[in-house]
């Protein structure tokens, strides 16, 4: 590989990396396919999720296309959509609520919960606190290849003659349960079941692995306290997802049963088709509590990765403390443990007892409280910092703004009374796409700049890496933020074509600057496209800490082995946060340097430590795992 | 043809990219890439980011508060009801609140984002925690929010307490792709019950004709609304779920098949009034779907007519009860019921002269 390196930085570490692909054991297949390392999962996750990204985008362009640009001849997608193209060029309106539903589960579950926690956590939990593996690399191989076998089944629902599953995400029956009552709840809503199934399977796997892990594996010295805030954040999504994915698995099962076996657990008084079905008893809103006893706290499952990359990557790029660490833990404990207690929220105008519609306000407008203070901890972190913007920082940086433009309008729809308004609006869509949708979706971005050395060896580029920050963040700001007015006057979503009301006919204007806006930043995902697979080859060979990180992944070989470390692990003596620390040599100490090596920036109470420090290097503490082979 | 145009346009712009891309490399290529340059490496480019967030800033909330003021007429949609001005004013406290905190804050981050960008020799201020500053900024959100959910949870309760004796009770029904209307008769004022067991082509209502309400019970095309006067829905779907959605009187509740819903609400304002007000005479109420229910979720509209309480009252009274209009049905009153199910939806001679013999038929049935 060296020898097809075109750049100059080549010669500067070239007798280190000599044989590091040879070295392994194995054959391809055990080392690329059915690894059980946890660095080679995660890039197996990534790759899988970013497909599945850029299909999800695609989907929404061609849907942005019909509400953008309603008259539009779009015979020219006809060779690929066929049929679903009307005889007029037009976009089936069926077909549209397939896409949009696909495109929502691809995004919240292929993309941002398996393609963030599934590369991130994998990737990151061992090295950061100090693991040779994951505590069971065969569940976490099957976790991906359960992923795997999900993501066939949910692509193949696409070129079924009936069509996906096009009831939403959420799946509400009877829509759903029904064949009748819409062609993507036959043969594609099942596949969307079955799919769902074997990735919660996924989901139960990766996340056991990810708790045990992180309680079990830690390196000498490596405590609670002195953990970076990345793993404590993968520490608190895997156990939301253990606890609330069961529920989706139970929610899901009970439908298969009334969709397959006559039973009435959602089914009611229903005449559809000309008959009244048999079914009595059932409540429909049963359903919308089961699935949002996982939607919401999914939300937190896919933020609280980025929040957690962010975190590190601000502190490490402001060369500063994280401003607040334990507050900082503190509001991810306190945003996990409310965040299975506010569900109801999407529920105020189902029917639902008002009296719980209070309940569940209170709780959710207690949520913004701890969301705040994480907003203004970033923002202390930057003061007085000394800022690089690498484009994972920039990333970082686009992150917090879209946490807070989304987290605001959040405070709009927890209180019940003015949801009645907005509720299934174009707000809603405005508000989950920038907190939920772009936050997490830049934590992706700017975890894959800052780890990129780390996962291959070598530097992405860094103009690409801006020009594409640029293009994004302008356009994602560009894409969301007039559906809020769109969303103010009333606009509801779901909706095929907005020509059949006077309430909704104005705002053609903006909803074709959304459509040009989502193209736009589409195509500029293709810059990084091109940046990451050129760099995984080409990509100048990166330094050991190309950004001066104090964690500890940065302590191992360039191209590491299964096993992370060629040696003894390293004992971690300090928090990841030693930034800039006053009287240091550098503005940054890793973690595994002793306090007895920094005299001259110790604080007073570090001194005290430096004793305990030579019991735990005599190894009163177990040594680290190390992996079978 | 398109295609080939956007086709080329993708190439175009890919090519340059590959050619500047190109470029750079060269160039820093022919920069000596020494260990020391690696610090030099990552910050390069940090001014031009800096100020570029800067522009962002100063741009984005300039087009945001340009927006927002100069199109304030054109999404935010006029209101026609009395809890509505209410949630209203809600939602404009709210925005004032917030957008206050989104002003400061954005503003903030971004002056820091440029103020402390990378400069050769300084060093950061190592600061880790202030736990003052910490708990000011727990507690003020706190408050802020207090006070907002405290004025929410009122608004709410008073919108979902129980509606008075006196509302005026109308029926909502919600199926693929269409919204039906019933209103209780003249004569009883009350609507009758129905069974989805019943609902045929004709009987659209499921109405249960052994229940002497349904009678009188009227269907209408149009949503019609008196003025002032306390509406009681009556919400319920036949096939999947569906939401009733009157965006101008900022009333939502969905149709759940199994579940009966209701919403009450006071309209304040008739169509003509609101014409006048918005300077336009062909301006119209209309109720919508705000659940997604199928192919058709996007056509579902009915229109909605609010007038003054005479004018509705008369009507109301021009309308023909739905047993009237299918005297045929005569044949599933119960016998005993039938005399006074004649006379209260005011079926004439003619169309009951045939029907002893449909009687007899159904008694022997029983
Ligand atoms: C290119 C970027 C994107 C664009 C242009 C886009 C656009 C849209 C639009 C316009 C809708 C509403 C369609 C309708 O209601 O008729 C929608 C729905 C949705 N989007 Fe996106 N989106 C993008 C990225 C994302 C991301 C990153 C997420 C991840 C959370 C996401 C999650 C969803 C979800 C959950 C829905 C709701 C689907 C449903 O109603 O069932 N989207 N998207
Ligand atoms: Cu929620
Ligand atoms: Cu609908």
């Amino acid at each position: 590989m060296a020898t097809t390196d075109i750049h100059a930085a080549q010669h500067v570490h070239s007798h280190d990396e000599h044989g590091h692909d040879e070295h392994h054991a194995g054959n391809f297949w055990t080392k690329y396919i059915f690894s059980e390392d946890h660095k080679v999962i995660a890039k197996q996750y990534l790759i899988t999720g970013m497909l599945w990204a850029l299909l999800g985008g695609i989907l929404s362009v061609i849907f942005r296309l019909q509400l953008g640009f309603p008259d539009m001849d779009v015979s020219w997608l006809r060779p690929v959509l066929g049929g679903w193209i009307t005889e007029d060029g037009k976009l089936d309106p069926e077909f549209y609520l397939a896409l949009v539903t696909m495109h929502g589960t691809i995004m919240v579950f292929f993309v941002l919960t398996a393609g963030l926690s599934g590369t991130f956590s994998n990737f990151l939990i061992p090295l950061q606190i100090g693991a040779r593996d994951m505590a069971s690399g065969f569940m976490n191989m099957l976790s991906y290849w359960f992923f795997f076998a999900s993501s066939v089944v949910m692509f193949s629902s696409l070129f079924l003659s009936t069509g996906p599953a096009a009831g939403g995400w959420t799946i509400y029956p009877p829509l759903s349960a029904l064949p009748q009552a819409i062609q993507g709840s036959g043969l594609g809503m099942t596949l969307w079941l079955i799919a769902m199934a074997l990735f919660i399977v996924s989901t139960l796997l990766g996340g056991i692995n990810y708790i045990t892990t992180v309680i079990n594996l830690r390196t000498r010295g490596m405590s609670f306290s002195r953990l970076p805030l990345t793993i404590w954040a993968f520490f608190f999504t895997a156990i939301i997802g253990l606890l609330s994915f069961p529920v989706l698995f139970a929610a899901a099962l009970l439908l298969i049963f009334d969709r397959s076996f006559g039973t009435s657990f959602y089914l009611s008084d229903i005449y559809i088709g000309g008959e009244a079905l048999p079914n009595v008893g059932g409540s429909p809103i049963l359903f919308q509590h089961l699935f949002w006893f996982l939607g919401h706290p999914e939300v937190y499952i896919v933020l609280l990765p980025a929040l957690g990359i962010t975190s590190e990557i601000i502190a490490t790029n402001s060369r500063k403390p994280i401003f607040g660490y334990k507050a900082m833990v503190g509001s991810m404990l306190f945003i996990a443990i409310l965040s299975f207690v506010v569900w109801a929220h999407h529920m105020f105008v189902t029917g639902m007892n008002p009296f719980l519609g209070s309940i569940f306000m209170l709780l959710t407008l207690i949520i913004a409280v701890p969301s705040a203070v994480k907003i203004f901890n970033y923002v202390t972190t930057l003061w007085q910092g000394n800022i690089r913007f690498t484009p994972a920082m920039l990333f970082s940086i686009g992150m917090v703004s879209f946490f807070l433009t989304g987290g605001i309008t959040g405070i709009f729809l927890g209180n019940s009374a003015i949801d009645i308004q907005l509720h299934d609006t174009y707000f809603v869509v405005a508000h989950f796409h920038l907190v939920m949708g772009s936050a997490s979706f830049f934590g992706m971005l700017a975890g894959i700049y800052h780890w990129f050395p780390k996962m291959f060896g070598r530097m992405m580029d860094r103009r690409l890496g801006y020009i594409h920050f640029w293009v994004t963040f302008v356009g994602v700001y560009l894409v969301f933020f007039p559906m809020h007015y769109i969303g103010i006057a009333g606009f509801p979503r779901r909706y095929y074509s907005f020509t059949n009301f006077d309430a909704f006919s104005g705002f053609s204007d903006l909803n074709q600057l959304v459509s040009i806006a989502a193209i736009l930043t589409l195509s500029a995902q293709f810059i990084f496209l091109f940046n990451f697979v050129y760099s995984i080859f080409r990509g100048r060979l990166a330094p050991p800490n190309p950004w001066k990180s104090n964690t500890l992944e940065w302590t191992t070989p360039r191209f590491p082995q299964h096993g992370n470390w060629p040696g003894e692990i390293p004992a971690v003596y300090r928090w990841p946060y030693d930034y800039s620390k006053p009287g240091a040599k550098e503005d940054y100490i890793p973690q595994h340097i002793p306090y007895s090596e920094t005299p001259e920036s110790n604080l007073p109470h570090e001194n005290e430590l430096i004793k305990l420090e030579t019991d735990q290097a005599s190894g009163h503490v177990q040594e680290g795992h190390r992996p079978a082979h | 043809m398109i295609t080939l145009i956007i086709g080329l346009g993708v190439l175009l712009l890919l090519g340059i990219l590959y050619l500047i891309f190109r470029l750079t490399s060269l160039v820093s290529l022919a920069k000596d890439t020494s260990r020391d340059e690696d610090e030099e490496e990552v910050t390069s480019g940090n001014s031009v980011n800096a100020f570029l967030f800067l522009v962002f800033m100063v741009v984005g909330l300039g087009l945001f508060f340009w927006y927002s003021f100069t199109h304030f007429d054109s999404y935010s949609p006029p209101v026609a009801s009395e809890h509505g001005a209410w949630t209203d004013t809600l939602f404009w406290i709210t925005m004032g609140v917030t957008v206050v905190a989104f002003t400061i804050i954005s503003i903030v981050m971004f002056v820091f984002t440029y103020k402390f960008q990378y400069r050769k020799g300084r060093k950061a201020k190592f600061y880790p925690d202030n736990h003052h500053l910490e708990l000011a900024w727990t507690i003020i959100p706190a408050i802020v929010l207090a006070v907002l959910i405290f004025t929410g949870l009122r608004a709410w309760n008073r919108i979902t307490s129980p509606a008075s004796e006196q509302a005026e009770v109308i029926e909502i029904i919600g199926q693929q792709f269409a919204w039906s209307v019933r209103y209780p008769g003249v004569t009883d004022g009350k609507l009758g019950k129905y069974d989805f067991r019943k609902i045929d082509g004709i009987n659209e209502f499921g109405l249960d004709l052994s229940d002497k309400n349904s009678f009188d019970d009227f269907k209408a095309l149009e949503l019609h609304l008196p003025k002032g006067k306390e509406v009681l829905l009556m919400i319920r779907a036949k096939d999947v779920l569906h939401s009733v959605y009157l965006p101008h009187f900022r009333v939502k509740m969905d149709a759940v098949p199994g579940m009966p819903t209701q919403f009450k609400f006071i309209p304040t304002k008739t169509t003509e009034e609101m014409r006048k007000e918005l300077g336009d005479p062909n301006f119209n109420y209309e109720l919508a779907c705000a659940e997604i229910c199928g192919r058709g979720h996007f056509s579902m509209r009915l229109p909605v007519v609010v007038e003054e309480v005479a004018d509705y009252e008369a009507w109301k009274a021009k309308q023909q009860p739905w047993l009237k209009l299918n005297p045929d049905y005569l044949s599933k009153v119960p016998v005993e019921l039938r005399e006074t199910a004649i006379i209260k939806a005011g079926i004439p001679a003619e169309s009951v002269m045939e029907l002893p013999a449909a009687a007899t038929t159904t008694m022997g049935s029983h």
